[in-house]
């Protein structure tokens, strides 16, 4: 009995692969895209006191249908000095953290990728345990290290370097060494997967040949290490551009990254289609490296 | 390849690993400092400790994350899993690159937006369905969506490192495909699981943004609660939770190392003695 329904039923259930790939889709598109829209609709709403704190866009009334589109909040996204001043300061924030990360964690992940197995592995894990540790908690560390009496200018003055405590904390000196400290495991890790597959016969080939040895690095090393280079930059580059927690916690007043500026409207304001018009633009400005990123991706993916 | 001095690349290692530990480690030490004054070594005292084990809003905070942090982790590793070996067992389907992109975008897109637009999904999901309201449930979704990119990405790398012929011998012995995962994929990537697991518990107990936009009322967590002070500055309570935290989750990797390692020796053990006694024709004795 059981058997025949269940023949009967079978062309028209879906089959295990079906089912297989659709939970996860189904999970990430409800999680993960659909957000978006919602954003998208509420960037054209307009600020009410109410719950939720928004005009609806579409209000069937009297039989018609009304749709009140409000460009109010891109045009001020794209013309108010503080919105812009924001995204080229967030970019340049994160522009110069990537720079920074790299000029401090290309050589080191060049040098555990030259030790011998057994030291690199537990370097790598020692370079990847702060990444496990708390992420507010490495931040805060800093206050402590950056304060007009914290350990810097406390070690600084007690060397008679200084005379008057250097301005660090609360300020971009702060800013930006927060972020180079809280972005290098990032960066590290996937240059460092990339060093240490590389191919050594090459360097030795080049070296045979007569290649001196900056002339190696920098005709067979750093090209073939390129895609590493790339993919490490926008996995630091990209997040860093909304940052929020860090330029709040050790920045100054004025460093107004587009992060601090979409939480205030939110929850100082309570302004929010300014603050979903402002998410919508930060999307399209980061949605070139983000393909880049997901182009880099794939090709690894591939390549296993 | 560039003959580096090793004494200058030691030298550089070790002050790019001073600049990585030194600021944890000045936390740890003064959470043991008798002075209100954090900066200031007074002497060894306990004393911030039991300020911490007495103050209400943490503790009831605490006890809040770890649900939350427990409760992610197990979704996490769900969801992550799922999607990470569809990744790596089906390699062409219609939608596919959308499904790459979709585990590969959360990897690195600014968690604002992230918190904002789910905030907003909920939102609206309680305008029309009365469900689901900001609390508890949304953060789950909220950090178990932070969380599963990187447990599908450790899943997909770990299954294509593997040895494909145990699943096709599996298949070729007749097992269905259901009993092939249970009994052979997933117990060869546990250690995978084990870390995705870790990391999730980990990312989910001190998260600020996404628990900020999507807590209600009810739901005060301790990132929320941590986040607020130190906004204010320096803050003796907070370097002793801090020394709690980094000592808990540094047993927890060195304990995972410690184990990953001797099972993998264990692991190549057992293949020598098998090749080897195959190798002699003898049958491999059960129970090795």
């Amino acid at each position: 009995m059981s058997n025949s329904l269940l023949r009967w039923c079978k062309p028209w259930l879906p089959s295990g692969r079906t089912v297989a790939i659709a939970a996860p889709f189904i999970f990430l598109l409800v999680f993960f895209m659909l957000p978006f829209a919602a954003v998208v609709k509420i960037s054209f709403a307009d600020v009410q006191m109410s719950v939720p704190p928004y005009t609806p866009i579409a209000e069937l009334k009297d039989g018609y249908l009304r749709i009140a589109l409000n460009f109010e909040h891109y045009r001020a996204v794209l013309t108010d000095e503080l919105y812009i001043g924001s995204y080229l300061y967030s970019l340049e924030v994160a522009a110069l953290t990537t720079l920074i990360c790299l000029l401090i964690g290309y050589p080191a992940c060049y040098l555990i990728a030259r030790s011998d197995p057994a030291r690199r592995n537990l370097l790598m894990m020692a370079v990847l345990l702060p990444f496990w540790t708390s992420y507010l908690i490495r931040v805060y560390a800093w206050i402590g290290l950056l304060k007009n009496q914290g350990l810097i200018n406390n070690v600084l003055i007690w060397a008679h370097i200084i005379r008057e405590p250097l301005k660090l904390y609360h300020n971009n000196w702060g800013l930006l060494i927060g972020m180079v400290y809280n972005y290098l495991p990032y960066l590290m890790l996937p240059l460092y997967a990339h060093l240490v597959k590389m191919d050594l016969t090459l360097l030795e080939a080049a070296t045979d040949l007569g290649a001196k040895p900056w002339q190696a690095f920098f005709t067979i090393t750093l090209p073939m290490s390129k895609r590493g280079i790339i993919a490490s930059s926008l996995l630091v580059f990209i997040p860093a551009v909304g940052e929020y927690v860090i330029p709040e916690i050790l920045g100054g007043s004025n460093s107004l990254m587009v992060g601090r500026l979409m939480w205030d409207d939110f929850f100082v304001n309570t302004d929010w289609p300014a603050a979903s018009a402002a998410t919508c633009a930060m999307v399209l400005l980061l949605l070139l490296p983000m393909a880049w990123f997901q182009r880099i991706q794939r090709r690894e993916m591939e390549a296993q | 390849m560039i003959k580096t001095n090793k004494l200058l690349g030691n030298g550089y290692l070790v002050l790019v690993f001073l600049f990585l530990y030194v600021p944890t480690a000045v936390v740890v030490f003064y959470s043991f400092n008798e002075s209100q004054l954090v900066t200031i070594w007074s002497g060894f005292s306990l004393k911030w400790y039991s300020a911490l084990a007495q103050d209400g809003e943490v503790l009831s905070a605490a006890w809040a994350s770890l649900q939350i942090a427990l409760a992610t982790a197990f979704s996490a590793v769900f969801v992550g899993t799922w999607a990470g070996f569809v990744l790596n067992r089906f390699k062409s389907f219609r939608g596919l690159t959308l499904f790459q992109a979709m585990i590969n975008a959360p990897l690195v897109i600014p968690e604002v937006i992230q918190g904002i637009s789910l905030l907003l999904l909920f939102v609206a999901l309680q305008e029309a369905v009365g469900w689901p309201a900001r609390g508890m449930f949304a953060i789950w979704i909220g950090h178990t969506m932070l969380c599963v990119s990187y447990v599908a990405i450790t899943v997909q790398s770990r299954l294509s490192s593997m040895d494909e012929s145990l699943h096709e011998a599996a298949a070729v012995l007749g097992a269905a495909p259901l009993r092939v995962f249970f009994d052979i994929t997933l117990p060869l990537i546990s250690q995978a699981l084990i870390s995705g697991w870790l990391l999730s518990f980990t990312i989910s107990i001190d998260d600020v943004l996404m628990t900020a936009f999507l807590s209600g009322p009810d739901s005060t967590l301790l990132p929320m609660v941590v986040f607020s002070r130190v906004r204010l500055g320096l803050n003796p309570e907070i370097n002793a939770l801090g020394t709690i935290f980094i000592g808990l989750v540094t047993v927890a990797i060195v304990v995972n190392n410690h184990f990953m390692l001797k099972r993998q020796r264990r692991r190549d053990r057992e293949m020598a003695l098998a090749y080897s006694q195959a190798a002699l024709g003898g049958e491999p004795r059960p129970g090795l």
